[in-house]
């Protein structure tokens, strides 16, 4: 996608709470944030600090940029710790401090046919992408995910993309998936682009597949991050040249190629 | 009140610099806030060669805390002069440059380098990384060791003011202050992080892939603020005190206990601007209490 004519330089905002919406279980939920005034490039991402945090927890938590509106901005979280638990207790008369955008984000042609391949979470920057993309019907949507589809935003993508989604609650059913996955990635492999999210055994099976079959593929990674900017250096992957670069900066999205998962 | 102060021949317009390991090259921060406002800029830790660092996990949260375990990994020396410092403000604002190196002679050779850099504004000797297995703290443990590694640099670094940034991780941090002072250091800083560890009782692992780390955060700042204390009365050379700071109200504790200036460091993690925003705070702070000049207010403890 070409750079959006909009401000991606990223600032330090001081943010109120709209609303946070349940989906499907307690355990997920969407953020709404009042708009900041900038643009993004989907699969960029926000740091998020409740100011009541004070000094505990220290660190600030890292989320895929939903989705933007001229109204608000979304983020969807899933509680796995104490972090995503404190944001998930949030009131709207709460403020938190928001740092972004951050990172690369997705780079694709619109004009070019799109593979999807979201994990869980890993749907989240794809909202955004999916609702604003010019031409739907050249994106194709491959969604698998564990929990009950009604936890997760699925049925927002539009109509006119050709989309799927498998659950995988047992072993057998991630074989299935990964033999799925397997055949989507070797035959849409010299087509087009493919963008994958979601948890890092998910992406190993998006890599290899891309790999063996020659594929265009973009991933993004997820990881424990202090900073968000690239100085703490905490949250570094492993580069394909024997490197370690920030997955903040560098990425969060990479070449399938380019790195070691 | 004018903010501004003096560590020997280093001018600072005000005390607040940031800490080694917390604020990357400086270029990071440039969206966040302006470096020229910023009393010094103190950047990660180089050493002669580029250094890959330490395998993943390297972070773990921790109670008002965080452990690191970087393992200094740094783009070399030589591509920070070339890449980095000509697009800092130094001019403006003193670079100051961290160093380690895992032999004396090294950290000779990398004050060497420095010494006749304009843009380098001081040198700050890391004697003190936990989370490297040669070098680092183990100057910072032995007097007579760390006496050396002050030699070596004070030899090759010109002009340029040596600070010696001491490990909280000693049985008496005074003799080490003291061995610095001695061996020629102009200035100390202190303290780096404390040795710790974090365990996860599912998995039955460390956190951290180095199993121990480096504690930081608002945790340590009793522990740096009674060794900042201790330092300052038994050394006649400025100190610079750091550990766990994230307000106004704890910069001025540390210049109370008698520092000259502070870094900040986790606490720009919190928040990217934490270090500029600082600057503006302190000074309402100080006019709000009613300090007119930093020499009625510096050391003044009763104690």
């Amino acid at each position: 996608m070409k750079p959006e004519t909009d401000n991606l330089t990223p600032s330090c905002l001081k943010l109120g709470i709209q609303a946070i919406t349940y989906a499907g279980s307690r355990d997920f939920f969407h953020l709404y944030l009042d708009p900041p005034q900038w643009g993004y490039r989907p699969g960029q991402f926000v740091m998020i600090r409740p100011e009541v945090w004070s000094n505990d927890p220290v660190w600030p938590r890292p989320f895929s940029i939903c989705e933007k509106t001229k109204d608000c901005l979304r983020l969807f979280i899933q509680v796995v710790g104490r972090g995503t638990a404190l944001i998930s207790r949030l009131q709207p008369s709460d403020k938190l401090d928001l740092w972004g955008p951050l990172g690369n984000g997705f780079v694709y042609d619109p004009d070019d046919p799109l593979l999807i391949l979201a994990g869980g979470m890993g749907i989240a920057p794809f909202m955004g992408l999916c609702k604003k993309h010019p031409r739907p019907d050249q994106v194709e949507f491959l969604f698998g995910h564990r929990m009950d589809i009604g936890c997760y935003p699925f049925s927002e993508l539009p109509r006119q993309i050709d989309r799927k989604h498998l659950r995988q609650q047992t072993m057998a059913d991630i074989r299935d998936f990964q033999g799925i996955l397997k055949k989507r990635i070797r035959d849409f492999s010299g087509r087009g682009r493919i963008l994958a999210c979601g948890p890092s055994p998910f992406l190993k099976v998006v890599r290899e597949y891309s790999l063996e079959f020659g594929a265009d593929a973009r991933i993004s990674l997820e990881n424990k991050m202090a900073c968000g900017v690239g100085a703490c250096l905490g949250c570094v992957a492993g580069t394909a040249r024997g490197e370690y670069v920030q997955t903040c900066t560098h990425g969060p999205v990479f070449r399938a190629d380019e790195i070691i998962l | 009140m004018d903010l501004s102060v003096k560590l020997g021949a280093l001018k600072l317009k005000n005390p607040i610099m940031t800490a080694s390991g917390t604020f990357g090259y400086g270029l990071e921060f440039i969206p966040y806030g302006r470096l020229e406002e910023l009393g010094a800029i103190v950047v990660k830790g180089l050493s002669l060669r580029p250094r890959k660092g330490n395998p993943m996990p390297r972070i773990a949260e921790t109670a008002c805390g965080m452990l690191n375990a970087i393992g200094l990994q740094n783009i070399g020396v030589e591509k920070f002069l070339r890449e980095k410092l000509p697009l800092l403000p130094w001019k403006e604002t003193p670079v100051v440059v961290n160093l380690y190196a895992q032999k004396a002679e090294e950290f000779g050779d990398l004050a060497g380098i420095l010494g006749n850099e304009p843009g380098v504004g001081a040198l700050e000797v890391n004697i003190s990384c936990p989370n490297v297995r040669q070098g680092g703290s183990q100057f910072g443990q032995d007097p007579e060791a760390a006496a050396r590694v002050v030699e070596m640099v004070k030899k090759n670094a010109g002009h340029k003011q040596v600070i010696v940034k001491l490990s909280p991780n000693v049985a008496d941090i005074k003799a080490i202050a003291r061995a610095v002072e001695s061996a020629g250091a102009d200035i100390i800083s202190l303290i780096n992080t404390l040795g710790g560890m974090a365990v996860d009782i599912r998995t039955r692992k460390p956190c951290l892939a180095n199993v121990f780390g480096g504690l930081s955060g608002p945790a340590i700042k009793p522990v740096a603020l009674k060794m900042v204390f201790e330092v300052c009365r038994a050394v006649n050379i400025p100190v610079i005190g750091l550990g766990g700071i994230t307000s106004a109200r704890d910069v001025l504790e540390f210049i109370l206990v008698g520092a000259r200036a502070v870094q900040v460091g986790t606490a720009t993690f919190t928040k990217p601007d934490r270090a500029f925003s600082l600057v503006n705070e302190l000074g309402e702070l100080v006019e709000q209490l009613g300090i007119d000049h930093w020499e009625n207010y510096r050391g003044k403890l009763t104690a």
